[in-house]
């Protein structure tokens, strides 16, 4: 299952890629996926099931539309510490508690959390997340939890779990 | 279509122009980090999506679609790396830093 | 059009510059591969404009490529700074 999941991105990846579909092309193509899907097929992810169900996707667009939206206004407020003249920052190292079980999911949970301006994932031990924070605004472990990740946790329960 | 693309890039240039200077200007390593990639990842993903623009659905197009999402991951990674071997490394924190709940799990 | 964006060429190259200053300038080993991993996104905007001014599309096959090489560079450079063989 996993090994003819990986294949068929591959091959559309080719396609696009070289954007040519001549029969020698395509034949150069299915035997370069299969090359790659026989070396690094037990490195993928596991559960390819679960992509088949639309509801996640929908889930998907929905969130794309709110990171984007948080990513852009967080950019400007970072753009707002760095031209300051007196440069108002208060970095630390926080801990925040994780809700969510599976590898994948939490993978995507750090990413987000990477991506948006202000907040560096530094590490995942056991159940905790340690962050970097540009602006440690407040010192009450409840609030800051609610306003690192607190915005993508539902919904990236709700796709990738 | 010119018109979108061109305010594109422009965005795109202007957000590589504050991300470098907070490089320049920022106190230590973990906050240029937080500055920089950040900003300038964001950045490039704006011209890239500006030259989709131009060329409109080809060749071209597909292949500047194709490096958004391969350009936002790789930096994502990248830059968690850097943070990681940089604390192991042993690089203090800044003198304006206030909170290091990372410190006593490195001692264990 | 193609006039205005020559000037954006230039501007991006002189963001490099800064780059460049924080890679010779920097107090410690961390501070320079933050420089250089800056300074290889850089170049894939530099590529990008490149594809529209000279109407050329092969220039973009050369920014992904650059992508993947620098994420690859600046993994291992992490992993010598954290102290591990590059097999763990």
């Amino acid at each position: 299952m996993r090994y003819i999941a990986l294949f068929i991105i591959l091959f559309i990846l080719w396609l696009l890629l070289s954007f040519n579909f001549t029969l020698t092309n395509i034949a150069i193509g299915v035997l370069v996926s299969i090359i790659t899907t026989i070396l690094f097929g037990k490195y993928f992810i596991y559960g390819g099931i679960k992509f088949l169900q639309p509801q996640r996707y929908f889930w998907l667009v929905v969130y794309l539309f709110i990171f984007i939206w948080e990513c852009i206004k967080a950019n400007f407020d970072v753009a707002y510490r760095v031209l300051h003249p007196a440069m108002p920052i208060k970095p630390g190292i926080v801990k925040v508690k994780l809700g969510i079980k599976s590898d994948f999911a939490r993978m995507m949970l750090a990413n987000s959390i990477t991506m948006t301006p202000g907040t560096i994932t530094v590490d995942i031990i056991d159940d905790y997340i340690y962050v970097h924070w540009i602006y440690v605004s407040t010192d009450n472990p409840e609030e800051y939890s609610q306003k690192v990740s607190g915005k993508f946790e539902k919904y990236i329960k709700k796709i990738f779990e | 279509m010119e018109i979108i693309s061109f305010i594109l890039i422009c965005i795109g240039i202007l957000f590589n122009l504050l991300g470098c200077i907070g490089l320049i200007r920022l106190p230590d390593v973990y906050n240029r980090l937080q500055s920089a990639t950040k900003c300038v990842t964001l950045g490039t993903c704006s011209i890239l999506l500006g030259v989709l623009f131009h060329f409109g659905f080809n060749e071209a197009g597909i292949k500047a679609i194709i490096a958004i999402p391969l350009l936002f991951f790789g930096a994502t990674v990248a830059a968690h790396a850097l943070v990681k071997g940089a604390y192991l490394f042993g690089i203090k924190l800044g003198d304006k830093s206030v909170k290091d709940d990372y410190k006593d799990v490195e001692k264990s | 059009m193609i006039d205005y964006l020559n000037i954006l060429l230039y501007v991006q190259i002189a963001l490099c510059i800064f780059c460049l200053y924080r890679i010779i300038r920097g107090p410690s080993i961390a501070d320079r591969m933050v420089g250089l991993d800056i300074f290889g996104i850089l170049v894939v905007g530099i590529c990008a404009i490149l594809s529209i001014t000279t109407k050329r599309s092969f220039i973009l096959d050369i920014g992904i490529t650059w992508i993947i090489l620098s994420f690859i560079g600046t993994l291992t450079l992490a992993k010598y700074l954290s102290g591990k063989k590059l097999n763990e």
